[in-house]
Parts: C-alpha cells; sequence; structure tokens
C-alpha cells in the first residue's frame, strides 16, 4: 500500500453545491446584493462613514480639553454627547462591524473555500438592518435635545435622568433603540458566520487547517452571540425604565427637588447585564485582530506560524475566560469587595494565553525573511502597541492599583492604546493587504507609508502623555479642566499637545481615504496573488472574485495555510489547493 | 488542477487528540447536521442567553427588594364556582403549550413520511394550541390590568413584580406569536407541496425540504422549553 499522508487524502464531498441567488438587475447585484464580498463592502463603507462622524466628534472633544474656554459652542453637555457618540460608534458601529461584517463576509467564505455565506438573504438582512441601526443612531444628532450624553457605557440612573443630556429627550432612546437594531441584524450575520465555518468549508479544510483569520473572526462571533444578549436585555430594560417608568436599574431618588416616581432599581445590574457584554466585546474586536495579524505576519515574513495549534487554542481560551472576568470594571462600583478578588485572578489569567500568543509572533518574525511591506508594518506596530496596552492591562486589573487610577485619564489612555489603537492598526494592515484582492489594485505605496508612519507614531504621542496625565491624577470625563489644582502649567502644555498630535493623525487618515478611492482606478495593477501567499481567497480564478468566489469547481484543501519558505519547493510558499507532498522537505503542519 | 484522490489508512491521533481531531474533521463540524439545523441551534443557544439574562435580571429584582413580593398564587388565581382555584389558568395556559409541543413532534414525524395532509393539519393545530396559549395570556393580561397592576406598580407590594412580569411573559408571547405566524406560512408551504416539487422560495430562492418542519420544530420546543422555566420561577417560586 502506498503511503499516504493525512494532506494527501482527500475526502468525499459532504454537503452538495449550493444553490446561488443570480441577481437579474443592477439593484440586486451592487444594492441589495446577496453576495457576501458586496455585503462586506457595504458593511465597510458604512461603518467607515460612521467612523469619520466618530473622528470627528474626538476632535472636538480634543479642541476642548487641549484650548479650553476657546471654543465657545462646546457646551459641557455638547462634550458629554461628543464622548458617547464617539465611544459607542468607535465601540460597536466602527469595530464590531468592521471586522465581522466586513473582514468576517468578506474572507470566511473565500478563506473557507465555500461559494457564499450559507444563507445569503438573511446576511443581506443582516446589513440593512445595521444601516438602520446606524440612521437611527445619526438621527439622534438632529432630534431634540441631541445625542445622549450620558457615557458610551450608559450607566443608569444618570442616564435617563433631566440633567444628563438627551436623558429625558429623545438621545437615550434613540441610543438604545439602535443598538437593539445592532444586535438584531449582527445576529442575522453573526449565526451565517458560524455555521459558514462549521459547516460549510470545502473538502480537506479541517477547522485545524483553517488561517487563523478565520479562527478569530469565528470566536469572535461566537462571543458576540452570548454577550450582545446581555446588552439587548439592558437596552430594554432601560428603554422600559425610562418609557414606561419601570424601576429595573433606577433606584428611589430626589431630582431637581423632586421625589422621582421610580423606587427600588439596581444600577449595578445594570452594571453587570452591561460588562456581562462589555468585556467580551474587548476580546470580539481584539480577536479578529490577534487572527489577522497573525496571517500578515506569517505572509510577509515568509515563515510559517510558530505554534499554530497552541495560536488556536489560546484564541479558545481566551475567548472563554473573557466570559469570567466583566466586573473588573466595577471595582470602584460598590459591588462585594470579595467579587473583587476573583475577577482580578481571572483577568490576570487571560495574561498567559495571550502571552502565547505575542510569544508565539515574535517567534514566527524570528529568522524569518521580513518584508517591511505595510501590511507586515501594520502588524509589528499592533505587536508593540497591543504589549503596551496588555501591560498597563496588569495595573488595571488589580484592585488596589485599578482604584485609585480608575476615574482618570490613565484608562483612557490604556483602552485605547489596547482597544482603540492597536485592532485599528491590525485594520489598516489588513486593508493594505486585501485591498489587492477586493479592487485588483494595490494601494499607493508612498502614501501608505505617509499614513503608517504618521498613525504609529502619532498615536503613541497622544496616549503615552495621557499615562503621565492619569498618573498625576488628571480625572477623566471632565468637560473643563481649568481650575484644578492638579493641572499644572505642564499638564496645560501636555493636553494642548496631545490636541495637536490628534488633529495631524486624523488629516493621515485623510490621506489614506483618499488612496483608498484613488487607487480603485489609478493604482497599480496587483495580480491574483500579489503577496504571494498560500490561503485560498489569493487562488481564486478571477480577480476581484466572481460571484461564486471559485468558478466552476471548489478548491480543494490539501495543507494548512502556512507552507511558506517549505525546504525542497520551488517556490517560498505552497498553496493550500496544491497537492503533494512528494519531493518536498517536511511541511511544518501539525499532524 | 488536477485532481488526485488518494484512498487508505489516515493516521488517527488518539486520545484527546483524537478528539479534538473529530471535531475538527473535514468540511462539516457536525456530520449530518443541515446548514439550517445548526443554525437554528446556534440562534437558539444566543436566544437562551437573552431569557437567561431577563431572569437573572428578575431575580435579583425580587431577591434585592426591600418591599414584600405580591404572593403569585394568589394573584394568579381565579374564582371558578365560588372558590379561589390557585395558579388554574396558569395550569391550563403550560398545560396547552405542552401539549402544542406533542403536535408539532408528531407533524415533524408526518413531514418525514411525506404526509403533506397530516403534517399541515397537525402545524396548524400547533399553531392553534399557541395562540389560544396568546390568548389566554392577553386574558391574565387583562386581568391584572383591571386589578391596577402596571409596569411601574401594583397594589399588593413590589413594583418590580408587574415590570417582570409584563416584560418577561411579553417577550415570551412575542416569540410564541412569531412561531404562530412561521407555523401557519410552513404549513401553506406543506399544504401546497412545496417541498414536493421543489418550488423555490420567495425571497431567497432557495428550495425547501421537509426538514424546515422539524427546524420549526426546534424553535417551538424551545419557546415550551422556557416558559417551564418562567413557569417555575415566576409562578411557582
Amino acid at each position: 500500500m502506498v503511503d499516504v499522508t493525512p494532506a494527501d487524502a482527500v475526502p468525499p464531498a459532504e454537503v452538495g453545491e449550493v444553490e446561488l441567488y443570480h441577481p437579474h438587475s443592477w439593484w440586486t447585484k451592487y444594492v441589495f446584493s446577496q453576495d457576501a464580498k458586496v455585503i462586506a463592502v457595504q458593511y465597510s463603507a458604512t461603518a467607515t462613514a460612521i467612523g469619520l462622524v466618530a473622528l470627528v466628534l474626538s476632535w472636538l472633544m480634543r479642541l476642548q480639553l487641549g484650548f479650553p474656554g476657546t471654543f465657545d459652542f462646546i457646551t459641557p453637555q455638547a462634550y458629554y454627547q461628543f464622548i458617547t457618540v464617539h465611544g459607542m460608534i468607535m465601540v460597536i458601529y466602527l469595530l464590531t462591524a468592521l471586522f465581522l461584517g466586513g473582514f468576517g463576509n468578506y474572507l470566511i467564505p473565500l478563506m473557507v473555500g465555500a461559494r457564499d455565506m450559507v444563507f445569503p438573504y438573511v446576511n443581506m438582512l443582516s446589513y440593512w438592518v445595521y444601516l438602520l441601526a446606524v440612521l437611527v443612531l445619526v438621527s439622534s444628532f438632529f432630534a431634540p435635545g441631541g445625542p445622549t450624553g450620558a457615557g458610551w457605557t450608559l450607566y443608569p440612573p444618570q442616564a435617563i435622568m433631566s440633567g444628563t443630556p438627551g436623558g429625558q429627550d429623545w438621545g437615550i432612546i434613540l441610543m438604545l433603540s439602535s443598538l437593539i437594531l445592532f444586535i438584531i441584524g449582527f445576529t442575522m450575520g453573526g449565526l451565517n458566520y458560524v455555521v459558514t465555518v462549521l459547516q460549510g468549508r470545502t473538502r480537506g479544510m479541517t477547522l485545524m487547517r483553517l488561517p487563523l483569520t478565520v479562527w478569530g473572526i469565528f470566536t469572535a462571533t461566537v462571543m458576540a452571540l452570548l454577550a450582545f444578549p446581555a446588552l439587548f436585555v439592558a437596552c430594554v430594560m432601560m428603554l422600559l425604565d425610562r418609557l414606561l417608568g419601570t424601576s429595573f436599574f433606577m433606584p428611589a431618588l430626589v431630582e431637581m427637588g423632586e421625589q422621582s416616581q421610580h423606587n427600588g432599581g439596581s444600577p449595578i445590574l445594570f452594571q453587570h447585564l452591561f460588562w456581562f457584554f462589555g468585556h467580551p466585546e474587548v476580546y470580539i474586536v481584539a480577536l479578529p485582530a490577534f487572527g489577522i495579524v497573525s496571517d500578515l505576519i506569517s505572509t510577509h515574513a515568509r515563515k510559517n506560524i510558530f505554534g499554530y495549534r497552541m495560536m488556536v487554542w489560546a484564541i479558545i481560551a481566551i475567548g472563554a475566560l473573557s466570559f469570567v472576568v466583566w466586573a473588573h470594571h466595577m471595582y470602584v462600583s460598590g459591588m462585594n469587595p470579595y467579587f473583587g478578588f476573583f475577577f482580578a485572578t481571572t483577568t490576570l489569567i487571560i495574561a498567559v494565553p495571550t502571552a502565547i500568543k505575542v510569544y508565539n509572533w515574535v517567534l514566527t518574525l524570528w529568522r524569518g525573511d521580513i518584508h517591511l511591506t505595510i501590511p507586515m508594518l501594520f502588524a509589528l506596530a499592533f505587536i508593540v502597541t497591543f504589549i503596551n496596552g496588555g501591560l498597563t492591562g496588569l495595573f488595571l486589573g488589580n484592585v488596589v492599583v485599578d482604584v485609585p487610577l480608575s476615574d482618570t485619564m490613565f484608562v483612557v489612555a490604556h483602552f485605547h492604546m489596547v482597544m482603540g489603537v492597536a485592532p485599528i492598526l491590525v485594520i489598516f494592515g489588513a486593508i493594505y493587504h486585501w485591498y489587492p484582492k477586493v479592487t485588483g489594485r494595490m494601494l499607493d505605496e508612498t502614501l501608505g507609508r505617509f499614513h503608517f508612519w504618521v498613525t504609529f507614531l502619532g498615536a503613541y504621542l497622544i496616549f503615552f502623555p495621557m499615562h503621565y496625565l492619569g498618573l498625576m491624577g488628571v480625572p477623566r470625563r471632565y468637560a473643563e479642566l481649568t481650575d484644578m489644582n492638579i493641572m499644572t502649567e505642564s499638564a496645560h502644555h501636555l493636553n494642548s499637545f496631545i490636541s495637536i498630535m490628534a488633529f495631524i493623525v486624523g488629516f493621515a487618515q485623510m490621506v489614506f481615504l483618499f488612496n483608498l478611492i484613488w487607487s480603485i482606478r489609478h493604482g497599480r495593477e496587483a495580480g491574483g496573488n500579489p503577496w504571494r501567499a498560500t490561503t485560498l481567497e489569493w487562488q481564486t480564478p478571477q480577480t476581484p472574485p466572481a460571484h461564486g468566489n471559485f468558478g466552476k469547481e471548489l478548491p480543494i484543501v490539501y495543507r494548512w495555510a502556512y507552507d511558506y519558505s517549505v525546504p525542497g519547493a520551488k517556490e517560498d510558499f505552497i498553496p493550500q489547493n496544491v497537492p503533494g507532498s512528494f519531493g518536498l522537505g517536511p511541511s511544518r503542519e501539525p499532524a | 488542477m488536477a485532481e488526485t484522490t488518494h484512498t487508505g489508512q489516515l493516521n488517527r491521533p488518539e486520545g484527546l487528540r483524537g478528539i479534538a481531531a473529530d471535531w475538527a474533521s473535514d468540511q462539516r463540524a457536525f456530520k449530518n447536521v443541515s446548514w439550517g439545523k445548526a443554525m437554528m441551534w446556534i440562534f437558539l443557544l444566543s436566544d437562551t442567553f437573552i431569557f437567561g439574562c431577563f431572569l437573572l435580571s428578575y431575580m435579583t429584582a425580587r431577591m434585592s427588594t426591600r418591599v414584600p413580593w405580591p404572593n403569585p398564587s394568589e394573584v394568579f388565581a381565579l374564582r371558578i364556582g365560588g372558590s379561589e382555584i390557585p395558579l388554574i389558568l396558569i395550569a391550563i395556559m403550560t398545560f396547552v403549550l405542552i401539549s402544542s409541543s406533542g403536535t408539532m413532534a408528531m407533524a415533524v414525524n408526518f413531514g418525514y413520511r411525506r404526509d403533506r395532509r397530516k403534517t399541515a393539519i397537525l402545524m396548524l393545530l400547533t399553531a392553534a394550541l399557541g395562540a389560544t396559549f396568546v390568548g389566554m395570556q392577553a386574558f391574565e393580561w387583562t386581568k391584572l390590568i383591571t386589578e391596577g397592576v402596571r409596569p411601574w406598580g401594583n397594589p399588593w407590594g413590589a413594583a418590580q413584580f408587574g415590570s417582570c412580569f409584563f416584560m418577561i411573559t411579553g417577550f415570551h408571547g412575542t416569540h410564541v406569536t412569531i412561531g404562530v405566524i412561521f407555523l401557519i406560512i410552513l404549513a401553506r408551504k406543506v399544504w401546497r407541496g412545496d417541498f414536493d416539487i421543489g418550488r423555490p422560495g420567495f425571497f431567497t430562492s432557495r428550495r425547501g425540504r421537509y426538514e424546515n418542519v422539524e427546524i420549526m420544530g426546534l424553535y417551538w420546543h424551545f419557546v415550551d422549553l422556557v416558559w417551564v422555566f418562567i413557569f417555575a420561577f415566576f409562578y411557582l417560586w
């Protein structure tokens, strides 16, 4: 009998061909499209557009903080509205939607070798409900009283009281409705992503041959399907508190000299529900970033990912652990102090799988044939930034250190570093990496390098000083810092410096946007596989891939996604759909 | 690309690695589970978390309130023939809903036997029982509202009693109502023979199969099961 390695044996097809919906008109092809790739572009464009709103809001906040008293139109109320909407957009409508709706839709079917998502119609609905959620959110700017200014965590009781902007107006109602819509829309898409990964893979594509990008997006989606319900319930209950006068979250209190109608609710219950969603949310954003960065590093260092299996298990472990750490956001909420002990422990345990991932990235780079392409630069920047954010996480994860730091700029700096800058660096890297597949053309290199260096260095110049301000005791969420005695002269200068850097980094994003649009027509022709990568999305017969992704025959997968620089091979990469290991040196695919 | 198919003994790992390898195996993690069924199961898992959060919030409210909680067996009693019978309406509702699970299960069975008539009739019967349940729920709501129970307060104690009652039973009732609507749509498709002739769906242009009846059944049994928990935690506690 011939010695057959598992890499060569191809199992028979288990699933019949999918019936695809074939568009008949321009409308069903580009607007109400059921093609995951079109939906991905729609998701990404919408997320970017609303992200620009959030970027402008952050500028307005920085104007106020950097140059207090100069801009009359930024009242304290407006400042709180900017904070709230900026945070909500960035975390939910930009990062979650872009990673899962954008990259998930584009990459999952292509990378697992499927023609489309399993239920394209539901997938399409997912986008339109998301768009509706975004529109409802935007509409709050035009509603009487403006958007809610409750802070992005929307803590009751203040969120629905008259002292908070939008609390007794439309703002909070539109915010909560928009979140509920977002969750409904996301669920429709998320079910698709999960089932496609679990049940819709091509022949030979075992879960342990999936590119780590898919693992990251998949695990994040599973987490989102289990975490968003808590936010959904919290939103429904707060909406009832606000509209029907129930008292789920509202205790008895005196407002403007009058006893409120509420009685006996628990604000801490909201915090538990919110953070049961909120902490997994951090990893819903981080895990796709982890996955994408693994693939970027492996491809651009021409080397197999180090410790693939451990990378997969680390993703799963992080996903599971992130459900038992939520109350580390609530050390100062007045909950039972023993909880703090438990949640600090679980929080620090997450450092173990995370450290495994960081070590494995570094070991992947070790003696690799590193190409400092733009995606690679962003990937490297991510690793550094993520380590930074992780280290300040150690401060905030411990109760005794967290308590004095908790309401300072240190927290702002920490989570912007770990949840803002780090994933967005990956998003940029991923866009530079996959743009050639989406459009058929490369993004401009010079503009890209400019964008990278300004964004990377600029982000550090913004957020490093912020840690220092936090350690000085500068509080967060304050619209006006002028007359505080902790605000020394140098602290004011630092604040102005941070603001100026924020504008410069923002400007670099405009250059990036210009690059995105300009290169659609004028970029260098990319060809099918410009990065000489192994994964299936680069092996499509057309670029950009046509409806149905893979032409007549679905590809068959013979190897893992990381056969780079295999000794004896003609080229320094072997695509996943190339059969045979004969004559080659040993692949490093784990058996 | 030439397709090379090798047959032969695969190297299969043993122990824990073998378990992981089986789950991670080629093409499908759950063998012989269709896409629709897998999707419904995962949706139900997500929905479980929603109901779980609702019930946990209710329990938190009930345990932490310093005002007495109204006694469910008095609140939900009906005066029949001159005597107060506690929870009688809820008992009937529960019986109706659980019976509907039985008719649903029979519909699934007849669906796989391709007995269009019986399948459709049993599905309509299930829908009728579901509608009866929602109707009795509406009666219950009306009764409580006339007695002065409001989402923001009630005559007997903690305001959260009304809030939780209307929210949780309302959310469950919505689930039942959606189920009834889809049962009717699906019964029509079965009756018309859509699954025999492979008629493409109006929106999705996908051909349905008799398995859709079973997937509908999964949802229906889930809604039923959730009611059991609501019954236990809200009415019997």
